[in-house]
């Protein structure tokens, strides 16, 4: 178990790096139960003027949470509370990378202030994820 | 057309779910928590979990189910077609693990418009079987050209 205790402000977390494959958000709609056709037909999410299906939201924010689940070795107690804002579209066959910085440390709690982004394409900002040692 | 804000407070039923262990282990595939605490039931049970654990995320899996209704009630009036998930906030307590039975409430707690845009808050408390909260989630969704 890394140790929160150890973490101070204006650390950086370790970086998460995932690439969804193409048939990830087939995977998410069958394990969330969230079949919106835009993150899985790609001739329909055109349809409706995207330019390809779209990761689902909560799939990234998934990603955010395990980036920030890492400082305490993936331990799902850690995490307290995670706040995201959706800003961005996620595509499929894209790297994503999460990162994030320690805002506030102490107590054995910490705050981290964590983006997603593809490229340049920042699909998560001004999250937020609390995590305190279980 | 201003936006029709009757439904704030407005309170559905209950949805309960039954948490079993193969959903656990397809949903921490699909988002790559690797940990064998959501996949063998003695590896969670060894760090003292009740047994086999859902990741944090799980619990979209268990609040959709209570969302649908207050996402589809004609009272809220969401045009469903121009929706976005705007943000998102979870707040975890007890570990939901398998065998648990979750009830999830929803509770419209906002609506207001903001630059052509309605904005739909809502509230979920997910509690377990033995009454303890599992998890709050607040759903924002943003509805274009109001």
């Amino acid at each position: 178990m890394s140790d929160l205790k150890d973490l101070k402000e204006g650390d950086a977390i370790p970086e998460l790096k995932v690439t969804p494959d193409k048939y990830l958000p087939h995977r998410y709609a069958g394990a969330s139960g969230d079949f919106n056709p835009i993150h899985i037909d790609p001739e329909f999410a055109k349809a409706v003027g995207l330019p390809g299906n779209i990761l689902h939201g909560l799939w990234m924010m998934a990603q955010v949470a395990r980036g920030n689940a890492q400082i305490a070795d993936g331990d799902p107690r850690a995490l307290k509370r995670l706040s995201v804002q959706f800003r961005g579209m996620g595509f499929p066959e894209q790297e994503l990378v999460v990162s994030g910085t320690v805002k506030e440390a102490g107590d054995g709690r910490v705050v981290i202030d964590t983006i997603a982004a593809q490229g340049g394409n920042q699909v998560i900002r001004n999250a937020q994820a609390e995590l305190a040692a279980p | 057309m201003p936006v029709n804000t009757d439904a704030i407070g407005k309170q559905w039923p209950a949805a309960t779910y039954e948490v079993g262990a193969e959903k656990i282990r397809e949903f921490a595939d699909a988002i790559g928590a690797g940990s064998d605490v959501h996949r063998d039931h003695e590896a969670a049970k060894s760090v003292g979990y009740r047994d086999l654990v859902a990741p944090p995320m799980f619990c979209v899996v268990y609040s959709a189910r209570a969302m649908g209704p207050a996402i589809l009630d004609p009272d809220v009036g969401i045009n469903l077609a121009t929706m976005l998930h705007g943000s998102q906030e979870f707040e975890w307590d007890e570990p939901v693990c398998h065998g648990d039975v979750i009830d999830t409430t929803t509770t419209c707690r906002e609506i207001y418009e903001k630059d052509g845009k309605g904005f739909y808050v809502f509230e979920t408390i997910s509690t377990n079987q033995e009454g303890k909260q599992v998890v709050k989630g607040t759903w924002t969704n943003i509805v274009r050209g109001v």
